[in-house]
């Protein structure tokens, strides 16, 4: 991160600071309820996967959703509002912060504010009984960039949309799909060849699979090509995204 | 110097050139080819009705409009590849509010001086040199949502100054507000600019032109259609007097008809009859002094811009 772009970073956790609590359980609420009623409502009626309760296999999944929901809620809801109503990207503009330096800002701002609810997450799976493996600890670079991702693709529809209607698209057509869909909820090699392919090529479904590798120590194979695809997503998205955001500010 | 003002460095004196800068949004041309120049020291005032290319032209100077044709240089760089080096050395005050509403006034200096990368150390006491000066002391830890129209302005401005600019640039820095509001605002950096701020400002009170500006440049329509030193201008483009005189239509035709003789512009709307009065005009006098529908006052920068934009005047 350039020095300038960690003043965009400073100002945002400055003003994130004031509403710190409200944030936190805006974030945070949904993940919980779904362990909760899931884990142990739904999980006392479903037999063992692969060795774990229901609620062991959702939680590692529960932890990845609540990056992509914090960041990408962040990058556009929040963005969207310093870039339209409050006039902040312009204010920022008008000094020697570029468009560049403004981007890497947000989206690791987005990814942060990913990462804290991640982590928060995955400190209280203990007192749902599920006790995370020490290679947990491997996870959290994992999910800062997954945060990355979320954030990145939420600054990309960010740059794009009229008004904030249009992120209902991005909620109800990618955020909500890719919760149901990457596997946190059911085993991924139990579907048929077809699906599983579509599921395999959703981004989430890899830092779901990695998150539940790492959470139970379970490191044997197959994490290579998933992190590629983890780090490749968000270097690409980050870069449309200064691409675009570049167009909607520089006329 | 206290405030945050640099004098510019080195040997040049030119802040800003500008060769035919011109913009285009698809079909319609904002600003069509215009020269421009400020000098160390001078306070450049752009005048134009709404829509004639002011804004456009300092967002192009700032980086924030790509031009579509042009040379703009800026303490002698070129701006296109030197745009984050020469924004350390300007200083803007826009003219839409955008305060961090989240924050307070004192946290709102520090942030905008974050991003120049000025230490947190002398920041801070920039911000309470420019909390002082603007008398924004009291308010320095309310937050920017609970403050009215004329302090956010004031913060707005100050905010300008937290990098110590060698060149300000000021759009409508007064708009919207009340009178003594403004007039505050006014002796500020009227105090700033006899201390040789480079200014640049664009402005609808021509009260504040007269008051700030050492040059005017008029636009109109993404042109250039007059510019100079102010007084001269003025003395030049409309005359030394303004005679506004009220009647019906009749005495209205009978005073035009005596006055005739006088070297004069003469512009009717609906019962006044303005006279703009180029040298001495003997039967005018005499008019004034006797007849009390008659009102004299010195030719200003206002009635210079609503003739040159099209206004209600036009030339005789």
């Amino acid at each position: 991160m350039t020095p300038r772009a960690s003043m965009v970073w400073m100002r945002n956790a400055r003003v994130w600071m004031r509403h710190v609590t409200a944030s936190l359980i805006g974030n945070l609420g949904q993940p919980f309820l779904f362990l909760l009623a899931m884990g142990y409502g739904l999980g006392g009626h479903i037999p063992p996967i692969k060795g774990l309760t229901y609620l062991q296999f959702i939680a590692p999944g529960l932890v990845t959703s609540a990056v992509m929901y914090s960041a990408a809620f962040e990058a556009t809801y929040g963005s969207y509002t310093r870039l339209t109503t409050q006039h902040t990207f312009e204010a920022i503009l008008m000094t020697p912060v570029s468009v560049g330096d403004l981007t890497i800002g947000e989206v690791v701002w987005g990814a942060t504010k990913g990462l804290v609810s991640g982590l928060i997450m995955l400190m209280v799976m203990p007192f749902f009984g599920v006790w995370p493996s020490p290679w947990a600890l491997a996870l959290i670079p994992i999910l800062f960039l997954e945060g990355v991702f979320f954030s990145a693709l939420g600054l990309i529809t960010t740059a794009v949309a009229d008004n904030y209607d249009f992120f209902n698209y991005f909620t109800s057509l990618l955020i909500t799909p890719l919760f149901l869909f990457s596997g946190i909820f059911f085993p991924v090699d139990s579907l048929n060849p077809v699906t599983r392919a579509v599921v395999l090529s959703l981004p989430l479904t890899h830092v779901v699979t990695l998150s539940r590798k790492l959470c139970y120590g379970d490191i044997t194979d197959g994490w290579v090509p998933s992190l590629l695809i983890v780090v490749v997503s968000s270097v690409i998205t980050t870069w449309i995204s200064a691409v675009l955001l570049r167009r909607r500010l520089i006329k | 110097m206290p405030y945050g003002i640099d004098k510019a460095p080195g040997k040049s004196a030119r802040i800003v050139e500008i060769s035919g800068l011109t913009k285009f949004f698809g079909e319609r041309m904002a600003v069509g080819g215009i020269d421009l120049f400020i000098d160390q020291g001078e306070c450049l005032a752009l005048l134009g009705p709404n829509g004639a290319g002011k804004t456009t032209t300092i967002h192009m100077l700032l980086g924030l409009v790509h031009p579509s044709g042009g040379v703009i240089n800026i303490f002698d760089e070129p701006m296109v590849e030197r745009l984050p080096e020469i924004k350390m050395r300007i200083g803007v005050a826009p003219q839409m509010d955008n305060l961090d509403p989240d924050l307070s006034v004192l946290e709102n200096l520090l942030t905008y001086a974050s991003y120049f990368g000025i230490r947190r150390r002398l920041a801070r006491q920039r911000a309470d040199e420019l909390l002082d000066f603007f008398a924004l002391g009291d308010w320095a830890k309310d937050i920017i949502e609970h403050l009215s129209g004329g302090l956010r302005r004031r913060l707005l401005i100050a905010r300008a100054f937290i990098n110590s600019p060698e060149l300000l640039i000021l759009d409508e820095p007064t708009i919207g507000l009340d009178p003594q509001a403004r007039h505050l605002i006014w002796e500020r950096l009227d105090e700033l600019r006899a201390k040789g701020a480079t200014m640049l400002l664009t402005s609808h009170y021509m009260e504040e032109v007269s008051r700030l500006a050492t040059r005017v440049m008029i636009m109109d329509k993404g042109k250039v259609i007059a510019g100079g030193d102010p007084a001269n201008m003025v003395k030049e483009m409309v005359g030394r007097d303004v005679f506004e005189i009220r009647g019906d239509r009749q005495e209205l035709d009978g005073v035009e008809r005596i006055l005739s003789s006088c070297k004069a512009d003469f512009d009717r709307r609906a019962d006044r009859l303005y006279v703009f009065t180029k040298g001495p005009c003997p039967e005018l006098e005499a008019l004034a002094a006797e007849h009390r529908h008659v009102t004299r006052r010195p030719a200003n920068l206002e009635d210079l811009f609503l003739k040159l934009t099209g206004g209600v005047l036009k030339e005789e």
